[in-house]
């Protein structure tokens, strides 16, 4: 797409709300409100006190709607929806499940990912699971189906690496399903472990997208498939372009290329380029915001040697800038993959989560920080909307 | 009082499934098997179902049946003249 077509729907996308964050956490979902300066924030009693929330997601097609991917310790998963912006909630009447006689055995542990659906499509969402199982909705989260094309591929048992040893969000589940806004029909996914998947005829069959991704926790480093994507996005206004922070490095993909650049190459060495968000710019696709962890020796997933920072480009990844004035000096907190996001005011602010329960804000491009919350269970997700 | 003969057996509901019986612990269902008990749970509570059996008919792994003291994880199981159902949780979490 050319810039000049970027920059005017730039334009139009710009925020002059004030921006709301939803929480999910290990034991509930809040919400932080900010006024319109973003300089105060108001933290909200919790909903779903004790509940395991994966994922809460405001629909950018009707913000009053909003899904929350939930289970308890106990319990097994469900979706909650709200049609009046999270001040009231219903369970979904058919929470996403695979098959009954699936033939893997497969019953859903967690829904651990939401994706509102394409524009034309306003009941439309996606949800991903561990185990790494797609679903979808036609009527705003109330009843879901799985995507057979997906869930029955008859690779998906070679694709999908799914041990069930783990809790989510540790472990293995699906996660950045993308639409891409210009082909409803044009998905990506990603599984950990697996890799990053492609479907061109609306989920109907699926081919792997994974070539220059490093894969150094195997014999073949150079498998088509087995990686771990750890966050994928699109930017929205340059479909093309494609972001990815991976167990083993950052990397960018130009459609209709299909060999990722390592654009993580360009960290610094003492830094690394292990992560798990990755979030980008609203109006430029150039801009990227990543949260490195130390990925050495017996992976603490802690910010490298307990600095924590932010690191950013402008250049689409030729060069990388540390950005942790106001982050404290040191910490030893992990910033999940769906712990970090971006609201489009300009200059843009960025938000990042702590397993800590800590949620930190930037109201300048990530240029300097100040915390906004404490005190609160391990973050999952931290969304705008 | 006792309950008419086909009131169907008293099943106690632990606390993180009260809110679909809107706080009752202790409600009724009909069913010869464990399975069809939590099935008429389910008509009843719409809901509570699939948070205590999963898709493939499996009780999910935190979750436990009793049948007066004999602790049960097999939804065909006959409740054999048992008047009393305990859904539980298992240990979990922290």
């Amino acid at each position: 797409m050319p810039r000049s077509t970027v920059d005017d729907r730039a334009q139009e996308t710009r925020a002059t709300t004030a921006p709301v964050l939803r929480l999910g956490t290990r034991k509930g979902a809040w919400t932080l409100t900010a006024d319109a300066e973003r300089r105060e924030w108001a933290l909200s009693e919790p909903t779903f006190l004790g509940h395991v929330v994966q994922h809460v997601m405001a629909d950018p097609r009707d913000p009053d709607r909003v899904l929350m991917a939930a289970r308890t310790g106990h319990l097994g998963p469900t979706v909650f929806r709200s049609d009046d912006a999270g001040r009231t909630w219903t369970e979904a009447g058919r929470p996403p499940a695979f098959h009954a006689g699936d033939p893997h055995g497969r019953a859903v542990r967690s829904v651990f990912w939401l994706t509102p659906g394409p524009a034309a499509e306003p009941g439309c969402w996606y949800a991903g699971a561990s185990p790494q199982g797609l679903f979808r909705t036609d009527d705003h989260g109330d009843t879901w189906a799985p995507v057979d094309g997906w869930n029955d591929h008859p690779s998906w048992g070679s694709w999908a690496e799914w041990p069930d040893v783990e809790g989510t969000p540790d472990g293995s589940m699906l996660h950045s399903v993308i639409v891409d806004p210009r082909d409803a029909g044009h998905l990506y996914l990603a599984l950990s472990g697996g890799g990053v998947f492609e479907s061109v005829d609306g989920g109907a069959d699926w081919h792997p997208l994974n070539r220059g991704c490093a894969a150094d926790f195997l014999p073949d480093p150079d498998v088509e498939t087995g990686h771990d994507p750890h966050c994928v996005r699109l930017h929205p206004l340059m479909p093309d372009r494609l972001y990815q922070q991976n167990h083993c490095g950052i990397y960018r993909l130009d459609r209709p290329a299909e060999r990722w650049e390592r654009i993580g190459d360009a960290m610094p060495r003492d830094v690394g380029d292990i992560g798990f968000p990755i979030e980008l710019h609203p109006r430029d696709p150039d801009v990227a915001w990543v949260f490195p962890m130390d990925g050495t020796d017996v992976w603490p997933r802690t910010s490298p040697d307990g600095r924590p920072a932010v690191y950013a480009t402008r250049d689409a990844g030729r060069s990388w800038h540390r950005l942790d004035t106001g982050l404290p000096p040191r910490g030893w907190f992990t910033v999940k993959r769906q712990a970090m996001c971006v609201d489009d005011h300009d200059p843009v602010g960025v938000y990042l989560g702590t397993t800590g329960g800590e949620v930190w804000a930037s109201a300048d491009e990530g240029a300097t920080w100040r915390q906004i919350a404490a005190h609160l269970p391990e973050i999952y997700s931290l969304e705008i909307g | 009082m006792t309950p008419p003969p086909d009131a169907g057996v008293r099943v106690r509901i632990p606390s993180p499934l009260r809110s679909y019986t809107r706080g009752a612990t202790e409600v009724r269902a009909r069913g010869v098997t464990v399975g069809e008990v939590i099935r008429d749970l389910d008509r009843q509570f719409p809901g509570l179902g699939f948070r205590v059996v999963d898709e493939q008919d499996r009780i999910r792994p935190h979750m436990v049946v009793w049948l007066r003291d004999e602790r049960c994880r097999d939804l065909d199981a006959a409740l054999d003249g048992v008047d009393e159902v305990v859904l539980m949780q298992a240990l979990s979490g922290g």
